[in-house]
């Protein structure tokens, strides 16, 4: 009995240090660092200050980030109009041939992003594939330039991320219980009303798990803005490389990432105010 | 929607997903160096990737990061799944709200804490670096899913075990573990493919002595594309295909 105990105290004591050294202390270093100057020589001094959070509220810095914020919006929005009739489509595909759609998402879920980006190139530089097939439809006469443009980030993000959006709906989708669009029918609505008023409420933590799993990645995702647009296109995960491998500024760019993990935070927040408040509308 | 409308749009989403790798593909088998245009089937670039040590042993390096950040996460994710699920002890709620932080944080904060902490350690960058980075990234994913797996089964057994004078020790190695392996070689292999998947945290946690896969190309393609990098595409999604179907294999053995 006394070794059992033993045991017991060391998976659990084995998993506390751990975590503490590889998840707690780091971000703790990270707080730290963010509220301390800039030094000398070494990288940070030991003299508290808040400018780094205010300098993050510079215009130039102030207005990366909306622009930032809003690119990773849009990305989100358009994976959302997207995703959410293709999850629709996927949840209602007979049983036998379920298993093999879904696997066909989860593969570039799965597949290295840095492999799929550069797969975009191949599509959408001067001589790729996207201007060759133009130019031999007729519609276009010169290549078009599509690489290094906003758009091209936009591109890269949607394609990146779609199946970020697709599983969580997925998931939410299979899990409406027909027997309610049944009842729904039952009592007089159409297939409309039954999938604003069911289906749509139903799967909004779905719709807020794909959101989110689309929005953050996409604020932090510098390796596309910089292959695909160039040195124009500037993300807050670029802002923040920058700041720690260009500029050593270290406590700046550690306020910069406190302040994207506190915008986590408060999306975490929403969805499980959400889904709590939901639980508690279907059991009324 | 009508049923034709239903695959039409399956299929334009299919092919938004896919067109991409497709094309990647095929190109890593056509002999013509820079156009587009399709000049025959060669294996020649598959050829030149062998003999192209430096992105070969970039590639190696990731399978061995991959493998190794696995191991250690499912052993490390497996353990934490266990204690939550078998034992009341006190924080427990405190671990599983860290477990769920880390598996959703930004994986550039998750690199960014994590160089700090290398920094102020004054550890070099490099494998070991990386290996514990790629540890943290996928201990969550693990510890989630051998935790569902231990939901679905019934405590009665352990109950049973312990009835007739099992210690926790052999509850863990003959009743647990056993019951669990599918979940915990299916976090193996997510896990695998998590880490090749990687490319923000490797950016920032190793160093110019062990260069990983994602770093390689990055450079690569920011100099210009070389037909080798598409045969070596081929060949890593290959790879991540490979886990991937395994990994679905097992887990779903449980139903």
């Amino acid at each position: 009995m006394k070794n059992s105990s033993s045991f017991r105290r060391l998976l659990i004591g084995s998993t506390y240090f751990w975590m503490a050294g590889l998840a707690l202390v780091p971000y703790l270093i990270l707080l730290g660092a963010s509220f301390l100057e800039r030094g000398e020589g070494t990288l940070v001094s030991s003299h508290v200050t808040s400018a780094n959070y205010l300098h993050l509220l510079s215009p130039t810095v102030f207005s990366m980030a909306l622009d930032s914020i809003g690119l990773a919006s849009v990305a989100a929005l358009l994976c959302l109009l997207a995703g959410y009739p293709f999850a629709y489509v996927l949840a209602q595909s007979s049983a036998k041939l379920q298993p093999l759609l879904l696997l066909l998402v989860m593969i570039p879920f799965w597949t290295n992003s840095l492999i799929r980006t550069y797969a975009l190139v191949m599509m959408l530089k001067a001589d790729g594939v996207v201007n060759a097939l133009l130019l031999a439809a007729g519609l276009i006469d010169a290549p078009l330039q599509l690489m290094y443009t906003p758009m091209a980030v936009f591109i890269g993000l949607v394609y990146t991320l779609l199946p970020f959006m697709i599983l969580p709906l997925y998931a939410a989708l299979k899990a409406v219980d027909p027997r309610l669009l049944e009842a729904g029918r039952d009592l007089g609505a159409g297939r409309v009303q039954n999938f604003i008023k069911i289906t749509v409420p139903l799967t909004m933590p779905g719709i807020i798990a794909g959101t989110m799993l689309v929005f953050l990645p996409a604020l932090g995702m510098f390796y596309i803005s910089d292959i695909l647009g160039g040195a124009r296109s500037m993300l807050l995960g670029n802002y923040i490389r920058d700041q720690f491998l260009v500029f050593r500024d270290i406590p700046t760019g550690s306020a910069a990432s406190v302040t994207m993990t506190l915008a986590m935070g408060f999306l975490l927040l929403l969805y499980h105010l959400a889904s709590r408040r939901l639980g508690k509308e279907m059991l009324q | 929607m009508s049923r034709w409308l239903k695959r039409l749009y399956a299929t334009v989403v299919y092919g938004f997903l896919y067109l991409p790798l497709v094309i990647v593909a095929i190109f890593s088998f056509n002999s013509s160096k820079y156009s587009l245009a399709w000049k025959g089937f060669t294996l020649d670039w598959y050829a030149k990737l062998w003999q192209n040590t430096g992105l070969m042993s970039a590639a190696v390096n990731s399978l061995i990061i991959a493998a190794c950040a696995a191991t250690l996460a499912t052993l490390l994710g497996t353990v934490a799944a266990f204690i939550l699920h078998q034992y009341r002890f006190p924080g427990r709620r405190v671990l599983f709200g860290g477990l769920f932080v880390m598996m959703m944080s930004p994986d550039i904060v998750i690199a960014i804490s994590l160089l700090l902490l290398f920094l102020a350690l004054a550890l070099p960058l490099g494998f070991s670096t990386l290996l514990l980075a790629h540890t943290v990234l996928c201990v969550p994913f693990v510890a989630t899913t051998v935790f569902s797996r231990f939901h679905g089964f019934q405590t009665d057994i352990v109950d049973a075990a312990k009835d007739l004078g099992a210690g926790e020790y052999q509850v863990f190695r003959h009743i647990v573990l056993p019951l669990a392996a599918p979940a915990v070689i299916g976090g193996w292999l997510l896990s695998f493919t998590l880490s090749l998947d990687d490319v923000i945290i490797s950016f920032f946690t190793t160093g110019p002595d062990f260069e990983v896969l994602p770093l390689r190309i990055y450079s690569m393609v920011r100099l210009g594309i070389k037909p080798d990098v598409n045969a070596l595409c081929v060949v890593m999604m290959g790879i991540t295909i490979t886990a991937l179907v395994l990994s679905r294999t097992l887990l779903k053995e449980k139903k």
